[in-house]
């Protein structure tokens, strides 16, 4: 084969190589490991067939893991994306103060999640915590946030809408200043309402972008992991334990690795049910715009 | 509504709480970390410490290997940039101008492993480090990351945007391929390689996750980790090392998003967008 030909194929490889070995290979070595069973230290892995799968359905840990991420996932992207799209609506203006305003709210999304959390378990705190002084002014008082297992699941959400929303309202502004300008100048001819302008043109024009956020925001909260490991340990009693530290807990503590990997696989199913969809409603949606 | 007073007043104090709903932790953070543990217990809470507590700091710094640390976290971010650079131009610019057999094939490669999450894989991952023996130590850190889908797919739109003929220009010219993107590829899509730079550097220099799964002694931990041990110190949490603690390591992202709030705001709100 001659230089020419061969070209490509070298630029390539090394990028290639690197996705092989660490992405592409560990899936299936991880589909792999789901039908055996395996304690990381034996010799022998034992294939088990579907045993990890069928266990893992009765498993009453498992099934409440399962319910504390899809509860997690959907509160967080629901109130994010309601949140940011008012303020979308209210920031989408020029200005220094505006500027300013957007790069407040933006700041959370780059500083490392270890911060945030700490940050978050020390505004939360029940007896000196932030919070509860704020709260404590309007007479509500002393709330164990991350201690009662009724509020810590939603303590966490808290933490990752207020992370999330300077990142989604940007993408909504930058989604709304994509609208072409004349669409409202009809509206305002027809002397449509405000209400009426946002629900019969905004929206609609900005349902890709409301699309993306929603798919995009699923996917990553599906994977939280850095806040609970650091806030709550997946505690009190399971109330936060969701996929990603159940995955993390069986593999690095009790050493049940056929058992992670599978609960690896069913996550991977999920994500990979989203992201097909996703694509799928895309491929419709691209004459859109 | 923009012509009522009223409004504007509202308006404006509207705009002044949200800067404070995101504003009021940070200072919260600073202001707890120049505090006396005892002074962190005060109800109500003081803003403004009674003195500034500056060893705060050196406790912090001083509790662990931290300049160990600091430098891991150093290699780590700057050790993936480089590597991702090496491997994405080339790889981005053989996607984007040469037709070759397999071209569809290998970036729907590509494409897939940019939808495959790290905490998806890191237990394989890890099985296979160990295996190769890189487990605790910076390669298990950095290769991983050596390349990016993501960066090749922002680049190959880029290159794709090069006139054909400036590339047939330079080839009479006898340029070589190499010369070719070094020389103009590479200038052209400069913005798109500094988005790319800032958006990759935050990410590894604030991972947490990987580090954690990856590393089991000091020799190879990086500063997000550091700063999280520091919470499993003696019995009570002191909070304002904790805060000092964190500050380290969140202080020079700040900065950076002080000066370049714009073009970081760009990259992520751009490649969010894409």
């Amino acid at each position: 084969m001659s230089w020419i030909k061969a070209r490509p194929y070298v630029m390539i490889f090394p990028a290639i190589l690197v996705f092989t070995l660490f992405f592409l290979y560990p899936i299936g070595y991880m589909i792999f490991l789901s039908f055996h069973d395996w304690n990381f230290v034996s010799p022998v892995k034992e294939f088990v067939g579907f045993s990890n799968f069928t266990s893992l359905m009765e498993d009453a840990k498992f099934l409440q893991v399962l319910r504390n991420t899809f509860m997690y996932s959907g509160l967080t992207v629901f109130l994010t994306i309601s949140i940011s799209l008012l303020l979308a609506l209210w920031l989408n203006k020029k200005g220094a103060m505006y500027g300013m305003v957007q790069g407040a709210i933006f700041s959370p999304h780059i500083i490392s999640l270890v911060s945030i959390s700490m940050l978050w378990m020390w505004i939360m705190d029940t007896d000196y915590g932030l919070l509860n002084w704020f709260l404590g002014l309007f007479g509500i008082t002393n709330i164990p946030w991350l201690t009662d297992p009724k509020t810590s699941l939603l303590s966490l959400i808290i933490v990752a809408v207020w992370k999330g929303i300077g990142y989604y309202t940007l993408i909504f502004i930058a989604g709304l200043q994509s609208i072409p300008r004349d669409i409202y100048e009809a509206a305002a001819l027809d002397d449509t309402n405000r209400i009426r302008t946002f629900f019969k043109l905004t929206l609609p024009m900005l349902s890709p972008t409301l699309f993306f956020l929603t798919i995009i925001g699923l996917i990553g909260s599906f994977q939280v992991f850095e806040t609970i490991s650091i806030m709550t340990k997946g505690g009190p009693i399971n109330s936060t334990n969701t996929i990603v530290y159940y995955i993390y807990e069986n593999g690095f503590r009790f050493f049940k690795i056929g058992y992670a990997s599978t609960a690896g696989v069913i996550l991977l199913l999920i994500i990979g049910i989203f992201t097909v969809f996703y694509f799928k409603l895309l491929g419709r949606k691209v004459h859109y715009q | 509504m923009k012509k009522n007073p009223f409004w504007k007043v509202i308006n404006g104090i509207g705009l002044l709480l949200l800067i404070c709903i995101f504003a009021l932790p940070f200072v919260w953070m600073i202001s707890t970390s120049f505090k006396t543990l005892g002074e962190t217990m005060t109800f109500p809470p003081n803003w403004i410490p009674n003195q500034l507590l500056w060893e705060n700091f050196s406790k912090a710094w001083n509790s662990g290997p931290f300049l160990k640390y600091f430098l891991n976290s150093t290699i780590v971010s700057v050790g993936i940039l480089i590597l991702q650079f090496a491997t994405i131009i080339p790889a981005a610019y053989a996607f984007a101008r040469y037709r070759f057999k397999g071209n569809n094939f290998f970036f729907g490669v590509t494409m897939v492993t940019l939808m495959i999450p790290t905490q998806l894989i890191f237990l394989p991952v890890y099985l296979q480090m160990s295996a190769f023996g890189l487990l605790d130590s910076l390669w298990g850190l950095i290769l991983p990351f050596a390349s990016s889908a993501f960066g090749i797919f922002l680049l190959r739109q880029s290159f794709k945007q090069v006139p054909e003929e400036l590339l047939e220009a330079a080839r009479l010219d006898q340029a070589s391929e190499w010369k070719i993107i070094i020389k103009i590829m590479v200038p052209m899509a400069k913005p798109v390689l500094i988005t790319f730079a800032m958006f990759s550097f935050i990410a590894h220099w604030n991972d947490y996750f990987w580090p954690l799964v990856m590393t089991t002694t000091e020799a190879s931990r990086t500063l997000p980790l550091g700063i999280a041990k520091l919470r499993e110190v003696d019995g009570g949490v002191a909070w304002n090392i904790l805060m000092a603690g964190n500050l380290i390591l969140v202080i020079p992202i700040l900065i950076i998003f002080f000066f370049g709030q714009r073009q970081i705001i760009r990259a992520f709100v751009y490649t969010g967008v894409k």
